[in-house]
């Protein structure tokens, strides 16, 4: 994780990657 | 001055200023990412003192208060919404998706702001020297205060899905 998190570029690719998951979510509890 | 005793008007207002705010923190935010913290390496040891001692010191006022009154403004907007405690509840209920999604963002929001607060700020003071500190508790100071504002730079793109993406794609604002 913390590897990740030093990765400025992976940082940013897991926040969009978050926000697909999130997207499902919002939709499956709606 | 009838357009004060408009509901209408203060959730107007109250949106415009958790969006000001907002974009104060996140500005920030992304300005320590991006940047700061990819850039100060590169320069040379002699200058680094001058965005430690009075740059960062005063990218941090504005970052964690625009942090605060983005979360202040924001309860304030959802609580004249209607649907502040239904969205804590993420909208179960049946609520609808707008609910579910800014409760997502709010809860989002939350952990970002308490990163802020209770994380970046405390161990950034050590940083700066505001806190009196151990050249090794500088160094942890400055791993955990930068972990904890990588996570956040992770977390404002689903957040920002959640309160502004989703919301309209679900049928609009109220």
């Amino acid at each position: 994780m913390e590897a990740l998190l030093n990765n400025l570029w992976a940082t940013v690719a897991a926040g969009f990657v978050l926000t697909i998951v999130l997207a499902i979510v919002i939709r499956v509890m709606s | 001055m009838d357009f004060l005793a408009s509901a209408d008007w203060w959730r107007a207002f109250f949106r415009w200023a958790h969006v000001i705010a907002g974009v104060m923190w996140i500005g920030h935010l992304w300005y320590f990412n991006f940047t700061q913290t990819p850039t100060v390496p590169k320069i040379p040891a002699e200058m680094r003192p001058a965005v430690v001692r009075y740059i960062l010191p005063e990218a941090l006022f504005w970052f964690r208060w625009g942090a605060m009154f983005t979360l202040i403004f924001g309860l304030i907007l959802a609580w004249l919404n209607g649907y502040l405690f239904q969205a804590i509840g993420l909208g179960i209920g049946g609520y609808g998706p707008r609910v579910t999604s800014i409760g997502w963002g709010m809860w989002l929001g939350a952990i970002m702001w308490f990163n802020v607060w209770f994380l970046i700020w405390p161990n950034q003071k050590k940083v700066i020297g505001l806190t009196s500190a151990t050249p090794d508790e500088v160094n942890a100071a400055r791993r955990i205060a930068g972990l904890a504002s990588r996570v956040n730079t992770m977390l404002s793109i689903p957040m920002l899905y959640a309160m502004v993406f989703a919301p309209h794609y679900y049928g609009g604002m109220q």
